[in-house]
């Protein structure tokens, strides 16, 4: 199948592991991916922020970067769920991409680590995945897949809410780095990368926590990571 | 005029969240009581196999009664009218506040007991009858709590949530005429109250209540609550005047079936409350031998008019959206400055107001728009939908503006963009080096990225982004 990639502004120039990461997956399984280099941001950061115009030019302009494409897929949960309420474009999440398009669970991967994964909010309540990301990440060879606890909550990211209410941001992530770190995992997955430097950034000041990992890079894990 | 409004914000949401998250024993205290509530609620949610169908009906007539507000009106003024009450309309609280003096003052009583109301917190009407002399007296308990520690509710349903069994036996030993109870056990403080409003409600000549529902059809008011303190202030005092926010109507008496049973579980996690008192005007030789209806706008008529604001305007209070929503749960609800905290009253205050009025602009970034306050409404509002719209409408500071729009201007062209992204990648090569020890973020940024490295360490850009990786490995 062709697909095409929507890597996101925010993985393009912070995160490229997950972009890279989704790209390996899909051609390992056989597919040919491309990447419209149109592309930027799908205007979520502006919307979210209050400011609806540029939004609008951001949306548009994404809508065009990716015009004639059938399947589109991003590896972050919030930027699909702003293009799918705003734009008519067929975009999945990849794990909706993997379980839900092409029927896959196993993608082949191996991952010998203990992981715990996060279902950021987009994810849950707005995508509605369920529980596809553990899916696939129980299909991974070696991988030990912990529950986190209270999991459905709110890491506290919300985009400029971590700036503008810095405090109770910063009192949500230090409840989900307590979780994570009650754990014992290796690794905390998520399925959105803005989440995870929220999070991450969080767990760089914990010790003994667990590293933060894109869970696209997990499935094209294919050993130990180094 | 609406500065002193208590549905107006004295200070920024992030200053008052500050301070308050400074409080560890309210911390803990929200952080127990929400949790415990949530649970519940879930529970006997889970029960009712057709909630779904519930919310969907009960969030359409909700918006039935939103767009044909006026002719609903007209239609209860009539019903009521002819059921033997007096119907009044305040266009403000200010009007609402002159109505109820008045009315109070022709029965020449000096004292009034009331029913737990959040249309009469929203217009400050306590505050309003003690300075025309006269003495309110709360007579659900958590309300009369916070009454007499001179304090503002924190939640809409639990509104002393903030309190616990030690601080509320002092306050009644310092406040409550008459009471001698050593102990602090629930049940002795529950007794003591009930002792001391018993002889309130005996003498009692005026009683003043809000509505959770009033019906257009027949003219009844209903309302809904768990301690009986309602009850007797619906039967015992000869004049009763109900202050209710227009928007609480329901056509038909037949709607009111699907919101008894949203509101209990909704709020309390309770299959059913203890009291549902419904009542059609007067009755002679039974109950108030006057009722008078006033009927509140205070801003919900302009709400009407915003196409996707007024979806504000179905909420039924029953709090669950406080209970679930993370930041309510960290901040409390002082923080919000308004008698309606947390997500309902982000998107409610600012929009009853004006997002100028004092603080309330601030309000509506009080979110990480996650989403969980939109799962439990019964009437399926859709809370961060509104916050972003009020965001978009609201003001916003010039220097977040000329950001916005030079990012955006980056954002819009792929060259701009690209050449961006390797500016970035370039300029934060040394950074990437020093931090290459500890993981490659950046433990300390100068402003406005402080507001981040304060509390987390933030991410450096890649070596190489994903455009150039894609150029390198696919396009060569």
């Amino acid at each position: 199948m062709r697909i095409a990639l929507f890597v996101t502004c925010l993985n393009d120039a912070l995160f490229p592991r997950a972009g890279i990461a989704t790209v390996t997956v899909l051609e390992r399984l056989g597919h040919t991916v491309s990447f419209p280099q149109a592309q930027s941001c799908c205007g979520q950061m502006h919307a979210n922020t209050g400011y609806a115009a540029p939004a609008r030019t951001l949306e548009r302009l994404t809508e065009q970067a990716f015009a004639g494409h059938d399947v589109i897929v991003s590896p972050s949960g919030s930027c699909v769920a702003h293009l799918r309420a705003h734009t008519s474009l067929p975009v999945y999440e990849l794990s909706e991409l993997l379980i839900d398009v092409l029927g896959v669970t196993d993608v082949g991967a191996t991952f010998p680590h203990r992981v715990t994964y996060h279902p950021t909010c987009h994810g849950l309540r707005v995508l509605r995945l369920a529980d596809r990301p553990e899916t696939l990440l129980r299909a991974v060879r070696g991988l030990e897949l912990i529950d986190l606890p209270e999991a459905d909550q709110c890491c506290g990211f919300g985009g400029t809410f971590a700036l503008k209410n810095s405090d109770v941001s910063a009192a949500m992530v230090t409840d989900k780095c307590r979780n994570a770190t009650a754990t014992g995992a290796d690794y905390l997955a998520a399925a959105d990368n803005s989440c995870l430097s929220h999070i991450g950034g969080a767990l760089a000041r914990h010790p003994a926590a667990p590293t933060p990992i894109h869970y696209a890079e997990i499935l094209a894990s294919t050993g130990p990571a180094s | 005029m609406s500065r002193e409004l208590p549905i107006v914000a004295g200070e920024a949401f992030a200053e008052a969240a500050r301070r308050e998250l400074g409080d560890a024993q309210l911390r803990a205290n929200l952080g127990r009581a929400t949790r415990t509530i949530r649970d519940k609620r879930a529970r006997v949610v889970a029960e009712v196999p057709d909630w779904e169908a519930l919310r969907d009906r009960a969030a359409a007539v909700k918006d039935d009664v939103i767009a044909r507000l006026p002719k609903l009106l007209t239609q209860f003024e009539q019903a009521v009218t002819a059921a033997g009450a007096t119907v009044h309309h305040a266009r403000d609280a200010a009007q609402a506040n002159a109505i109820v003096t008045e009315l109070v003052r022709a029965e020449q009583a000096d004292q009034v007991v009331k029913i737990k109301s959040m249309a009469t917190q929203e217009i400050g009407l306590n505050e309003a009858l003690e300075a025309a002399g006269i003495t309110p007296i709360e007579t659900d308990l958590a309300e009369l709590i916070v009454q007499l520690a001179d304090d503002t509710p924190s939640h809409i349903l639990v509104p002393a949530i903030h309190y616990n069994r030690s601080q509320i036996r002092e306050l009644f030993a310092r406040r409550m005429p008459g009471f001698t109870a050593a102990s602090d056990e629930p049940a002795v403080l529950a007794g003591a109250a009930r002792e001391y409003l018993r002889r309130t409600f005996l003498a009692a000549k005026v009683a003043v209540c809000g509505a959770n529902f009033a019906v257009a059809e027949t003219g009844s008011l209903v309302i809904v609550e768990s301690e009986g303190n309602g009850r007797m202030c619906l039967t015992l005092p000869e004049t009763l005047i109900a202050v209710v926010g227009v928007e609480k109507l329901l056509p038909r008496f037949a709607d009111l079936g699907d919101f008894l049973r949203l509101l209990p579980r909704s709020s309390t996690g309770e299959r059913m409350n203890p009291y549902t008192s419904i009542f059609t005007g007067v009755t002679p030789g039974d109950g108030p031998r006057r009722l008078h209806v006033v009927l509140l706008d205070n801003g919900r008529t302009t709400v009407a008019q915003d196409p996707v604001g007024r979806a504000a305007l179905r909420c039924i209070r029953c709090s669950a959206c406080l209970n679930v929503c993370p930041v309510y749960e960290r901040a409390g609800g002082h923080a919000y400055g308004s008698v309606y905290p947390g997500p309902i009253g982000a998107i409610l205050s600012p929009q009853l107001t004006g997002q100028d009025a004092g603080f309330n602009r601030t309000l509506p970034y009080a979110s990480t728009l996650c989403g969980a306050c939109y799962d439990v409404c019964p009437v399926k509002i859709n809370i961060p939908e509104i916050l972003i719209h009020l965001r978009q409408t609201g003001p916003k500071p010039a220097a977040e503006r000329a950001a916005m729009a030079s990012l955006s201007w980056v954002m819009r062209d792929r060259r701009r963009w690209r050449l961006a992204l390797r500016a970035a990648r370039t300029g934060s090569a040394p950074l990437r080096a020093l931090t290459r020890r500890r993981g490659g973020t950046l433990h300390r940024a100068p402003w406005p990225l402080s507001a981040w490295t304060r509390h987390r360490d933030a991410p450096l850009p890649a070596a190489e982004t994903f455009r150039d990786w894609w150029r390198r490995t696919h396009e060569s």
